[in-house]
């Protein structure tokens, strides 16, 4: 149990300065990302869920310091990370990577396939063309795809297989972490269940951790060994997979399990809903985030934060009735 | 009890400089008044053509509706004129959009559009009008329904944008509604209050409603009838209870053992995660689709005769129908 997690993060915050007038003077803050902890050892998948604009996506990408951080400690295999420069950071680069929902976007259309799994490869200086194109092609052939394929454009290729070419993208320098932020979420179930198992088998075979951002609980449920679930901007429980879809102890993983449709039509639906949206992150409610909309609600909830504890090991809960 | 709905033989068809695009062909439903029937199937196989074709909103050219009928109460809404189609739209058959700012102005406050409507199809005057847009507001459960009617559609949230929608498609009580993935874009919270409302608007005033979607969750949780399309067609069809316990389409049943489960919550104990059962390849072009059965390079019980002879449509159980020669 001694081992050092391959990505350590304490209380991470990243709130983004709303600006008005002329001046752009600073008149409030987005906290988007409000004193997060979590922590990812090898060869394991953490899952990340909640509703959108709850912040999943800001950590992620402030793990990997693609947008830096307004506080907090972010550690890699034991090392903080947080104030490192550009060329500290270079080798780290090649160890974290990112896979996105929309892999239209995020590829560039006017590259071939072949060249836009190789860039990493050549921005590294990874071997020579020769090197690197061979490099491409067993990427190309490990996720899926035929190697005549490496010539095609972005809009040659089917949303999965998009999402194939981003994947493979990411795998070019051997990374060791790979934040996958939504990534079967545009596709088709069918497909989905393909890039979930593709992402499965590379996970077993190269040992690799996975931070996965779904707002999806039954795809989560299915890749991860730990789940941690947001609602805005904080962690409110954070579980082993087993423990947080079987007994969740905070009132928000209760009301969001029960909002999920099943796919069974012999199942009773349970008519625990929360009511309302979630209210705007620049001006989040006091004390429990959650209690406008929670029907467990009391008077401290209203002007007292929980904060997260471990009612039982490995299992954390934010809520004062736990 | 006769259907309010009924569908039979429709096609509808693109022409492009790629040539024909057979988005929907030979699909044939009913609904009756207070149902749901689910047409489920992933993206590309012709769910919103079929439900634009229902409400006469395919654009033609390049589009046609080349065949079939579309009874609403034994009215046939292909073949009456375009006038009388705009006073059954709404009045009649009333269309809701995954992403609601297809269907509301942006430039008009929301109690404004919906009044408009009540005066369009039920002649009343501005004043009773704008008293009923803010009871259907009040209807979806919109707080505040005074102030919200003020409000334009940018001024809202997501999901209250399409509570919004909801009410100006439910303000003048038409027999049908469609619904095009209503739910699709929205957090599962917000979905589940969605479903809920459209659920007891239905039950109150008697709604028939064709629920668009690719979501099996949702289908189990709110159809009574399901008709799964594949490429442009219908696959199987059958009560909802049926359909989910003896799916007979190759294609239904690779979906369905594709899909995670939130196993936990069936009380279903699972260490390890099994791997999900993929379906190899990606749907077929419309403009260009495989002889025999649609589903043939895709399905793992293809046989010979499956490249070449397209299966029928047919009854293969009591009241459950499937395309599929070996089911
Ligand atoms: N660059 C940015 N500037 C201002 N606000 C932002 C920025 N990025 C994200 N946000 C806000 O931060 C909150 C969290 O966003 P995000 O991390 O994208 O949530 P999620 O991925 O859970 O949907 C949202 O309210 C979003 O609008
Ligand atoms: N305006 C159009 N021109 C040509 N083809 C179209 C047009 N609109 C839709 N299609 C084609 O019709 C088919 C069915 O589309 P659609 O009904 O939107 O599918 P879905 O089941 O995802 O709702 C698709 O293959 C699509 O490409
Ligand atoms: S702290 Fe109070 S409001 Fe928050 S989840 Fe717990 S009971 Fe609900
Ligand atoms: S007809 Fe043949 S190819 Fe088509 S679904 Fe049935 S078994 Fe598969
Ligand atoms: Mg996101
Ligand atoms: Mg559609």
């Amino acid at each position: 149990m001694a081992q050092t997690p391959l990505i350590d993060v304490t209380d991470l915050r990243k709130y983004f300065p709303i600006r008005k007038g002329l001046l752009r003077r600073t008149v409030g803050n987005v906290h988007a990302v409000d004193g997060v902890t979590f922590s990812i050892n090898a060869g394991e998948t953490l899952g990340l869920v909640g509703e959108s604009g709850c912040g999943k996506s800001t950590v992620g990408r402030v793990v990997l310091r693609l947008i830096e951080p307004t506080s907090g400690d972010i550690k890699v295999t034991g090392r903080s990370i947080v104030n490192l420069g550009r060329d500290e950071m270079r080798p780290l680069r090649r160890q974290m990577q990112i896979v996105f929902q929309d892999p239209f976007s995020s590829l560039n259309p006017r590259m071939r396939a072949g060249d836009i799994v190789g860039e990493p490869l050549k921005v590294h200086g990874v071997g020579d063309p020769k090197d690197r194109e061979a490099r491409v092609a067993a990427l190309f052939a490990r996720v899926g795809l035929r190697a005549a394929q490496m010539r095609s454009f972005p809009h040659q290729f089917s949303g999965g297989q998009r999402q194939r070419v981003s994947i493979a993208r990411a795998l070019a320098l051997d990374p060791g972490f790979i934040v996958a932020d939504e990534p079967v979420s545009a596709l088709d179930v069918s497909i989905q269940a393909q890039v979930i198992n593709l992402l499965m088998d590379l996970q077993r075979e190269m040992n690799l951790s996975y931070l996965f951002i779904s707002h999806n609980l039954a795809v989560v449920e299915h890749i991860s060994h730990r789940v941690a679930v947001m609602y805005l901007g904080r962690i409110v429980e954070y579980a082993d997979k087993k423990t947080l879809f079987a007994s969740p102890q905070h009132p928000y993983t209760e009301a969001l399990l029960a909002a999920v449709p099943l796919p069974d039509p012999t199942l009773k639906r349970t008519k625990h809903r929360v009511d309302g949206d979630v209210p705007s992150p620049i001006k989040p409610p006091p004390g429990c985030h959650f209690h406008p909309r929670c029907r467990y609600a009391e008077a401290r909830c209203k002007v007292e934060a929980p904060v997260l504890k471990t009612i039982a090991p490995g299992h954390e809960v934010a809520c004062h009735l736990r | 009890m006769a259907p309010v709905l009924e569908v039979s033989g429709l096609s509808t068809v693109f022409h492009t400089r790629r040539g024909l695009v057979r988005a929907v062909q030979d699909v044939s439903f009913s609904v009756n008044a207070g149902e749901t029937l689910a047409i489920v199937g992933e993206s590309g196989c012709g769910k919103t053509i079929t439900a634009l074709s229902l409400m006469r909103l395919i654009p033609m050219p390049p589009g046609e509706i080349t065949s079939g009928s579309v009874k609403l109460d034994g009215q046939d809404l292909l073949k009456v004129d375009e006038a009388t189609m705009r006073t059954l739209r709404g009045s009649k058959i009333a269309m809701i959009f995954q992403e609601p700012m297809t269907a509301l102005n942006p430039l008009l406050t929301v109690g404004k559009q919906i009044a408009e409507m009540v005066m369009l199809h039920d002649k009343a005057s501005s004043q009773v009008a704008r008293k009923r847009a803010v009871e259907m507001l009040h209807h979806v459960r919109i707080p505040e329904p005074e102030r919200r009617a003020r409000e334009y559609p940018h001024q809202m949230s997501g999901g209250m944008r399409q509570r919004a929608m909801i009410a100006m498609a439910l303000a003048c009580r038409p027999k049908v509604l469609v619904a095009d993935e209503p739910t699709t874009a929205l957090d599962v919270t917000i979905q589940a209050q969605i479903l809920d409302l459209i659920g007891d608007l239905q039950s109150e005033f008697g709604t028939a409603v064709v629920l668009i979607t690719h979501d099996l969750g949702v289908v189990a949780e709110t159809a009574q009838r399901v008709v799964v399309m594949y490429a442009g067609r219908k696959v199987e069809e059958a009560p909802v209870g049926e359909i989910f316990a003896r799916p007979m389409h190759p294609y239904l049943r690779g979906l369905l053992n594709s899909i995670p489960h939130v196993n936990s919550a069936r009380g279903v104990e699972v260490d390890e995660p099994v791997r999900l059962q993929e379906i190899s390849g990606i749907v077929p072009a419309l403009n260009d689709l495989p002889p025999g059965c649609a589903f043939s390079p895709r399905c793992s019980m293809s046989e010979e005769r499956c490249t070449r002879e397209r299966p029928p449509f047919e009854l293969k159980a009591d009241d459950h129908y499937a395309a599929c020669w070996r089911a």
